[in-house]
């Protein structure tokens, strides 16, 4: 089986862009699973299920969505390969735009959007820079030296991305990209012993472990404070 | 390669001076420390620091070279001239064969492509931008001067091989017109920026049915400025050889002058429009059905007469539309 796994900012149209493209991969006659990793509410699972499409849903609630993500990606791999799905594709929301759920040898698809605006892609940490295949979503609403413009950016954080423009109302580019997702050199039978490819933030202070009050004699642990000096 | 991990920062600059853009897009500040090599540079932010700027050194080092020469491959190519571009039979969504062999389009030609909402003409747009060589669902293949394309055209987000301009597009940016077109030709590094700049407000204004000036913030241009901003923009400043407009709405924009502009500048232009006014100054026009190409049809001489009637029509209607706008009695006009 192959793991897709697929990031991008809330909103940015990965959902979308993940049923148009499986759509292809159907009509090419592989056999397409999701997981979705969200954080408090999704429905997305409903409309994978509509489609027809298996699909297994995690939500973090209390926890960072990342760690929850890594902490759960194997079980899911292990429903994948015990249904003998040919590909798997994870989709998580990059929450703190700096977490990076890419794993060594996994093909790792960022998705993110032209409204997000100009700058968006310097403030995106590993999830953009270190991305197989970088998605620009909403294109057809921006002019198209927005989208020049937008792509070059992206470009300068990650040469080596593959860089797709989909549109994910009417599918436009999710048969392209269908045929990069599969490759059969790629195939795995479990995730144990592979490695992320960027570490995730840290965080262990009180408020990880449930504190609510504020005040410096309730922060313990791991806590770093702002510089305020001028 | 390219010595990257000898060379001193300063060196590296002067040699490659795009690679300021890299360093300030990936957050990288360089100021006072020019006279380090990279590794020493990457060595001797803390550890902390590249925890929390989430720095990857080996993944930078390699995207830094890979920069590099995509840049280089860049700045180095002018003769990369799509001159001709060519359809070469697939089959529509039934399996059938395409009712046409070859179609050749040409440098400066503008192809109306019609058909109802679904018949397939997002595909053929797809087939020719992914530039398709038997393995899209038509199974088309397109040829570009009558030879099998570089895969670079699928992925490079430098040569894009078609630009598009459609009815929903908006500015979302908040600049002023001169900012957002100066942001645009530093994107793609042109030289005598500002002769550019002033030459795609000039041509805008042109086509626009009333003018705008550089400050202008393009979110509060109307409708047919921005139009005529994106279509010089386009024409101008877009590397793509093949522009693809989705309709282009007949209010405030001289759509003749906008696509005379477009093949000026050597354009192939194709356009998906039901407007017979834009249609028929097409040289041909695709005919999509059930996903295939159906027809291809020359512009006939009498069909270029009608044009003539047409257009005469649109004068009129818009004459009234502008005594209305300007407060006048409306009277026939003759």
């Amino acid at each position: 089986m192959n793991l897709v796994t697929v990031s991008g900012p809330p909103s940015s149209g990965k959902t979308s862009v993940i049923l148009k493209t499986i759509d292809s991969l159907k009509k090419r006659g592989f056999k397409v699973a999701v997981a979705k990793f969200d954080c408090l509410y999704t429905d997305d699972d409903i409309l994978y299920e509509k489609a027809g499409i298996p699909v297994k849903k995690g939500l973090s609630g209390a926890l960072c969505p990342d760690h929850y993500f890594v902490s759960n990606v194997e079980e899911i791999t292990k429903w994948g390969v015990d249904n003998k799905f040919d590909i798997l594709i994870s989709e998580s929301a990059g929450l703190c735009n700096r977490c990076s759920p890419y794993i060594k040898g996994i093909k790792a698809v960022c998705v993110i959007d032209n409204l997000s605006g100009i700058n968006t892609p310097k403030k995106i940490g590993p999830m953009l820079k270190s991305a197989d295949i970088v998605v620009i979503t909403k294109g057809d609403i921006v002019s198209q030296a927005e989208r020049e413009v937008f792509a070059s950016r992206v470009n300068t954080v990650n040469p080596a991305a593959a860089i797709m423009h989909i549109n994910g109302l009417t599918g436009q580019g999710s048969f392209e990209l269908s045929t990069l997702l599969y490759d059969e050199s790629l195939n795995i039978e479990t995730l144990k012993g592979k490695e992320l490819r960027f570490p995730m933030p840290a965080a262990l202070c009180s408020y990880c472990l449930g504190e609510t009050r504020i005040g410096e004699s309730y922060q313990m642990g791991n806590v770093r404070k702002m510089k305020m000096e001028d | 390669m390219k010595n990257l991990e000898i060379k001193k920062i300063s060196e590296l600059l002067s040699e490659f001076p795009f690679l300021s853009a890299f360093f300030n897009d990936n957050g990288l500040e360089i100021e006072g420390k020019e006279e380090l090599t990279l590794p020493e540079y990457f060595a001797a932010l803390d550890e902390d620091e590249i925890e929390d700027r989430a720095i990857d050194v080996d993944n930078l080092m390699f995207q830094i070279g890979e920069f590099i020469e995509q840049m280089i491959a860049f700045l180095g190519k002018d003769e990369d001239i799509v001159k001709t571009v060519t359809i070469l039979q697939g089959t529509d969504k039934s399996g059938n064969k395409e009712d046409f062999e070859k179609l050749e389009i040409h440098q400066g030609e503008i192809i109306s492509i019609v058909g109802p909402t679904g018949s397939g003409k997002s595909r053929l747009l797809g087939d020719i931008e992914w530039v398709a060589q038997n393995d899209t669902p038509t199974s088309r293949k397109i040829l570009i001067n009558n030879d099998i394309p570089d895969k670079k055209w699928r992925f490079s987000s430098s040569d894009k091989l078609v630009a598009q301009l459609s009815q929903n597009m908006n500015f979302v940016m908040d600049l002023s017109v001169f900012e957002f077109v100066e942001l645009h030709a530093e994107s793609r590094l042109v030289e005598n920026k500002e002769i550019i700049i002033k030459r795609i407000i000039d041509k805008a204004n042109d086509l626009a049915g009333e003018k705008f000036s550089p400050d202008t913030p393009i979110t509060s241009l109307s409708g047919g400025q921005s139009r005529a901003l994106m279509i010089a923009d386009t024409a101008i400043l877009s590397k793509s050889p093949i522009i693809l407009i989705d309709e282009i709405e007949n209010a405030g924009i001289d759509r003749k002058r906008a696509l005379k502009l477009l093949i000026s500048e050597d354009k192939i232009v194709l356009m998906a429009t039901h407007d017979p006014i834009l249609a028929l100054m097409g040289n041909k026009r695709i005919v999509i059905k059930n996903g295939g190409i159906h027809k291809i049809i020359e512009t006939t001489d009498q069909e270029r007469e009608i044009l003539n009637e047409l257009e005469k029509l649109d004068k009129t209607l818009s004459a009234y539309r502008t005594k209305l706008r300007s407060g006048e009695i409306i009277e026939k006009i003759s």
